[in-house]
């Protein structure tokens, strides 16, 4: 067991280390003529500059391994104005600086948000789980009925519907018809805590039913195999109520590969969160996010893109880790 | 193609006769396709010309969907969508089926350290959240239909490199991989003449489930202004911004463009499932008659 530990840790090592090649390596990348016109816009970024001081404040004047090495805090970053060079990367708990407005570091930027993504994407996950898993057990009990055809298509029409259209109809519909809205600004929960679940409820029901299609299908799948299951079929030779069997005996055994598929699924709830912080005006990270393309405040993007990109290598990471404890007859040697 | 004796004439009709849903889904598909290379036919209206007199029109005989808010006709802008949406989600599919050959290929069939290499890097590439990824690099590589498809294909290429690099690591096991390996065929020969060959329902499958995807990526991403140029007639750029502000007077442009998108990524999947179920070996020769049929 703890041999399986340390090598899932081990194995974490290299896709981490490879994840921050990816983000820093994605936005490295500008063709010429885009920092040209970052260049003629750079009045934007506080003060005019030719293009050679421009290359220097954003440190793009070195060799592109220097500076990852100096973007990871394993080389020492001059300041572009004095040139005065310090370790301010990663490892220091820096992620460099953006380029609009004030030069802020990036961390400022983006740690306020967190709180309303996070919420966002908790909100959603439990959605989905609420709707998916009674819908898949109920359609793998009574499967071949109408229920489960019902539960099936609904599964197979929530997968194929774009959830920002879906969010469209949501701003558009109401209004036509009974002049509602719904709520377009954000509210804090320590000001109002039953308002701000109201802000989230519509956008997270709508990353929900997305997330709700594949955990209902998966549920389904895993009830049915449990239910052909010998110790089943003793659980009901013993006449014992359907109740029983079914939510004392298979349901347990049927969740614990769903477990994973919510890790598997993160990358779900982040692009659900980008879209629907933006359609529903929410200051989360996805917010910034889209700003800072359209600005080209590419520091942000990569510390965004950062965030998230570890924080689904954690989840994912922390499921493998416990799942040997929620299902005993798994023990990796 | 499959496996087996079947013809495609009797492919079709076990088709038709297993999966009658996925059938009709197929028919859809296959109007949709007509729709697409017709367009410049069937559309009413030139999809780009405005009707200035006629902005935000109801729908009526003379505009069969309306008018959106600089008097374009709605159907024609329709109708073109569905060609676009096509053209990206056929072509980036197809890059993704190469991508991910040569990337899982390779990688499932010399194994060792390369494979170790290569996985480490593709388990990187999928925790970087999708939209993420696809939102920065079309920030800068710039809105545009070639841009567009590359960044797509190669994006789902990486990921379905996983399904084929396992079903490479299957096919190692077999008998006639060991046999045209010990008689001394050369690598790139055993590949190409036995692994290959045997891949393709796992490469059908990889398409037919990437497409409706990829459709949805490219509306997603032309949604939130980084996918295809404003003027063009994308179903998820006429969701955006630019044209929302007039749906509460217009609601009928917000209805169409997602109803068109979820019609062609519904039949598109299960039409993907059906072909699955009928070419997944595991299936065949599990019930009496498909494994009758099949041999």
């Amino acid at each position: 067991m703890r041999a399986y530990i340390i090598r899932r840790l081990l194995l974490t090592v290299p896709t981490l280390v490879i994840l921050t090649i990816l983000v820093f390596l994605s936005v490295r990348f500008l063709p010429g003529d885009v920092i040209d016109t970052m260049v003629s816009e750079s009045s934007v970024y506080g003060d005019v500059m030719d293009r050679a001081a421009f290359e220097r404040m954003l440190g793009l004047d070195v060799p592109v391994y220097v500076q990852y090495g100096r973007w990871i805090g394993v080389l020492p970053t001059p300041d572009w104005r004095t040139g005065e060079a310090r370790f301010r990367g990663l490892l220091q708990g820096s992620l460099g600086r953006s380029l609009v407005g004030g030069r802020l570091p990036v961390e400022r930027k983006i740690v306020g948000r967190l709180p309303v993504t996070i919420e966002l994407g908790v909100m959603s996950i439990i959605i989905g789980l609420v709707i998916a898993l009674p819908v898949g057990i109920y359609a793998a009990i009574r499967q071949d009925t109408p229920a489960d055809y019902a539960g099936r298509s609904f599964a197979i029409v929530g997968l194929a519907t774009p959830n920002f259209w879906l969010a469209t109809m949501v701003m558009v519909y109401p209004v036509v018809w009974w002049r509602w809205s719904p709520p377009m600004y954000w509210i804090r929960f320590t000001e109002d805590p039953l308002g701000n679940l109201g802000v989230f409820i519509i956008p997270s029901l709508i990353v929900g039913t997305g997330m709700a299609a594949a955990t209902m299908r998966m549920t389904r799948t895993m009830m049915l195999e449990v239910l052909r299951q010998d110790y089943v079929r003793t659980a009901w030779s013993k006449g014992l109520k359907e109740r029983a069997v079914v939510l004392r005996h298979a349901v347990k055994n049927s969740l614990i590969p769903v477990v994973t598929l919510i890790g598997l699924q993160m990358p779900i709830v982040v692009g659900g969160a980008v879209i629907m912080e933006n359609i529903f005006n929410l200051p989360g990270l996805g917010r910034v996010m889209v700003l800072a393309l359209s600005e080209r405040d590419y520091p942000v993007v990569s510390g965004i893109n950062l965030l998230f990109a570890v924080a689904v290598v954690a989840i994912n990471l922390v499921i493998d880790l416990i799942y040997p404890y929620l299902d005993p007859r798994v023990r990796y040697a | 193609m499959p496996r087996g004796p079947d013809t495609s004439a009797a492919f079709l009709t076990r088709l038709w006769r297993e999966k009658p849903l996925g059938s009709v889904c197929g028919i859809i598909i296959l109007m949709l396709i007509l729709v697409g290379i017709l367009a410049d036919v069937l559309a009413p209206y030139d999809h780009m010309e405005p009707h200035t007199d006629d902005i935000l029109q109801a729908p009526s005989a003379r505009f069969l969907l309306g008018t959106d808010y600089v008097g374009r006709d709605f159907l024609s802008r329709l109708i073109h969508g569905a060609r676009l949406s096509l053209i990206v989600g056929l072509a980036a599919t197809t890059l993704n089926v190469v991508v991910a050959v040569l990337i899982g290929g390779s990688s499932g069939f010399f194994g060792g350290k390369l494979d170790l290499a290569v996985q480490r890097f593709v388990d990187a590439w999928m925790a970087f959240p999708g939209l993420l990824l696809l939102l920065t690099v079309m920030s800068i590589v710039g809105r545009g239909m070639l841009q567009i498809i590359v960044v797509l294909g190669i994006t789902g290429g990486i990921v379905g490199s996983r399904t084929v690099r396992g079903a490479v690591i299957d096919i190692k096991e077999n008998a006639y991989f060991h046999a045209a390996q010990s008689i001394g065929s050369a690598g790139w020969r055993t590949f190409i003449r036995h692994v290959l060959p045997n891949i393709a329902p796992v490469v059908i499958v990889i398409f037919t489930i990437n497409i409706g995807g990829v459709i949805i990526s490219e509306a997603s991403l032309s949604f939130l202004g980084f996918g295809l140029p404003p003027s063009v007639p994308s179903w998820g750029a006429m969701l955006s911004r630019e044209g929302r502000q007039f749906m509460e007077i217009a609601p009928w442009l917000a209805l169409w463009p997602g109803l068109a998108l979820t019609v062609t990524v519904y039949c598109l999947n299960m039409f993907g499932d059906a072909l699955r179920d009928l070419l997944d070996p595991r299936l065949r020769g599990g019930s009496g008659r498909i494994g009758a049929t099949g041999t």
